[in-house]
């Protein structure tokens, strides 16, 4: 367990929950954007470096951004009067907090078991996209397909229908 | 501890605040990024199971993780989309204020 992985850990823990924590809608985007970034950082810090740079790309080029619009565009930036927690809240608190314990649980347990530090992978980037065409082919055709599916779904959910058009 | 085990309960961690924000926040954005949270939870665990597995070179982990990067992106554009027409619709994103099935 280096240095580097607990830095990591405490800026992706400390991102997740000021995004969850946070009452400005906005801010809770850019907390999010903090714990993608330190998610991909613990990716490379894995040797995924194909899947770091990935995370990069989707979560904080596509994703946040996407985040963001919604936001400004929902005027949700406006705290309400309200609270920002739902009546419910005890109970998710609780729920959340006991699926923590049990997952902790079982990895604790497992601990000993758990394989042990071994020497990083070496794998480049081309070996990944050989096994995309050979081996997981139909796999990324699917993803394909359902992007494309996604993307047509969204802006038609979105789109701003005429009066009387219905 | 082995490294493995610090990743597994760093994931399970994020797992849980991300649950927990999908549970207990008003705003449906909200609700959108505490799922976001917990899928990258899950990515965080198959990666890390991919880097101390028996086969790396096999590379089962890490294109799942890809795989499932893909389709949480295309998940939030349809959730966020969901969320605006929503809001368009009954002119707020308080998911507390949502309580007719019928427009």
């Amino acid at each position: 367990m280096s240095f580097v992985f607990y830095l990591l850990a405490v800026l992706t823990v400390a991102g997740g929950l000021a995004a969850v924590l946070l009452k400005n809608t906005v801010h809770c985007a850019l907390a999010l954007t903090v714990a993608f970034a330190g998610l991909a950082f613990l990716y490379l810090n894995l040797d995924a470096q194909f899947a770091g740079f990935a995370q990069i790309l989707v979560y904080i080029g596509a994703v946040a951004i996407l985040v963001v619009f919604a936001i400004l565009l929902t005027k949700g930036s406006e705290t309400p009067k309200d609270g920002v927690f739902s009546k419910t809240w005890l109970a998710g608190l609780v729920v959340a907090a006991g699926v923590f314990a049990v997952l902790g649980w079982a990895v604790l347990q497992t601990a000993p078991m758990l394989p042990k530090a071994t020497a990083s992978p070496a794998v480049t980037v081309g070996q990944i996209g050989n096994a995309l065409v050979d081996r997981y082919v139909l796999p990324l055709e699917i993803v394909a397909v359902l992007l494309t599916v996604a993307l047509i779904g969204a802006v038609i959910v979105a789109m701003h229908e005429k009066e009387g058009s219905r | 501890m082995t490294p493995l085990a610090g990743f597994l309960l760093v994931a399970a961690l994020l797992f849980a605040i991300g649950l927990a924000g999908a549970l207990t926040r008003r705003n449906a954005i909200l609700v959108l990024i505490g799922i976001e949270l917990m899928l990258n939870a899950a990515n965080l665990n198959l990666i890390a199971f991919w880097r101390y597995g028996p086969h790396p070179e096999m590379l089962t982990g890490m294109m799942f993780a890809i795989f499932s990067i893909a389709v949480a992106a295309a998940e939030a554009a349809v959730g966020l989309g969901l969320v605006i027409s929503i809001h368009r619709h009954a002119h707020t994103t308080d998911l507390d204020q949502m309580n007719r099935m019928k427009g």
